[in-house]
């Protein structure tokens, strides 16, 4: 099934935040080996070139790293994973108040309702 | 990056109209790129053309350094607006016929695509509805290794199933020597699989952009922005 993309921002950058996702999340585990550009691609169902370019990306910030012969692996640096990760949901975080401060929520109701909702869930 | 295909002021004239206009183009090997404008922009006109099935009026259209000819054709794969396979015939003798007229045609590429699209060998292309025809075509000519494919709206005539079969095989034979030039009204089903969009308008060249440029600089997709150049 091809990933859903949306239409109004560039492809590479969305191909780019999907894979970042699939490695902190745990979908590849540290150190394990990525699928081909070939394969992604065609999983995506995504030009070639532009999945090259989002990989390349990636291997730029560190989560992925390219072994010459035999392909693309994640980091197995497990901290930086998890400096991503808290960048990634800092500032899901913030849209999410900035969301809610357009609803006339300020920061304190914001909280006292996402604990109680919190709660509901645990029950 | 080698350029497989240069336009040089090409243009072509029929009789009072003029169908391509002083088009200067120059495409890389190693891009999908989609051939897109409305109706009577000249698209057919320039695919014709670096076909050698007309000649320009002015100007030069060159494959890889070459005017088209016979050793173009050797590595130009084309896929018509319009199926010229003899309806007599069956799947494996149009096969042959690939096979005897194209020495980077590869048989078993055209079986196993043949295979998954369930179409059989001994089927008669008369029998067959139009859709499945123009998958057969297709798959013959995307089962050519060539350096150059033209393809003349290959996607619609073909169910949406289909269609995603289509473009797949097109993303796993993707060869990173070859580019493939795809002219098309279905925007935003092979917008995906697009390096590039060549926009024609009245023969002329409107725009010549990377999708992901278009997106990045107008926030729209490609298919929005054809919509808004081309309104009515």
């Amino acid at each position: 099934m091809a990933w859903a993309l949306d239409s109004e921002r560039p492809i590479y950058t969305q191909i780019l935040e999907r894979i970042q996702i699939d490695i902190i999340s745990g979908t590849y585990k540290p150190g394990e080996k990525l699928p081909s550009v070939r394969d992604l691609a065609a999983e995506a169902a995504v030009n070639p070139n532009t999945m090259q370019k989002a990989l390349s990306e990636l291997e730029r910030t560190g989560l992925v790293y390219a072994q010459r012969t035999s392909g693309r692996y994640i980091t197995e640096d497990v901290d930086l994973i998890q400096d991503m990760k808290k960048e990634i949901a800092e500032s899901q975080i913030r849209d999410f108040l900035e969301k809610m401060s357009r609803l006339g929520l300020n920061k304190e109701d914001t909280l006292k309702l996402m604990e109680i909702l919190a709660k509901e869930e645990d029950t | 990056m080698s350029v497989i295909l240069e336009c040089k002021n090409l243009t072509k004239v029929f009789g009072p109209k003029t169908a391509l206009y002083g088009l200067n183009l120059s495409l890389e090997s190693g891009r999908i790129i989609g051939l897109l404008g409305p109706n009577g922009s000249g698209k057919t006109t320039l695919i014709k053309m670096i076909n050698g099935l007309i000649s320009p009026t002015e100007g030069e259209v060159l494959i890889d350094g070459i005017k088209p000819g016979v050793d173009t054709k050797k590595i130009v794969s084309y896929l018509p607006e319009r199926s010229y396979l003899n309806r007599h015939i069956r799947v494996a003798q149009a096969v042959e016929l690939f096979s005897d007229f194209y020495e980077d045609f590869d048989r078993g590429r055209a079986y196993d695509m043949l295979a998954r699209l369930h179409i059989e060998r001994n089927e008669k292309l008369s029998t067959m509805s139009k859709g499945t025809r123009e998958k057969v075509h297709l798959v013959l000519v995307m089962s050519r290794r060539a350096r150059l494919y033209c393809l003349d709206e290959p996607i619609a005539g073909v169910d949406p199933a289909a269609r995603d079969f289509i473009l797949s095989t097109i993303i796993n034979n993707y060869d990173e020597n070859a580019t493939i030039l795809i002219s098309t009204h279905l925007i935003s089903d092979i917008e995906n699989i697009l390096d590039e969009v060549i926009f024609l308008e009245y023969g002329q060249l409107r725009m010549f952009s990377s999708v992901d440029d278009i997106r990045f600089n107008q926030g729209k997709s490609v298919d929005t922005l054809f919509r808004e150049v081309f309104k009515c």
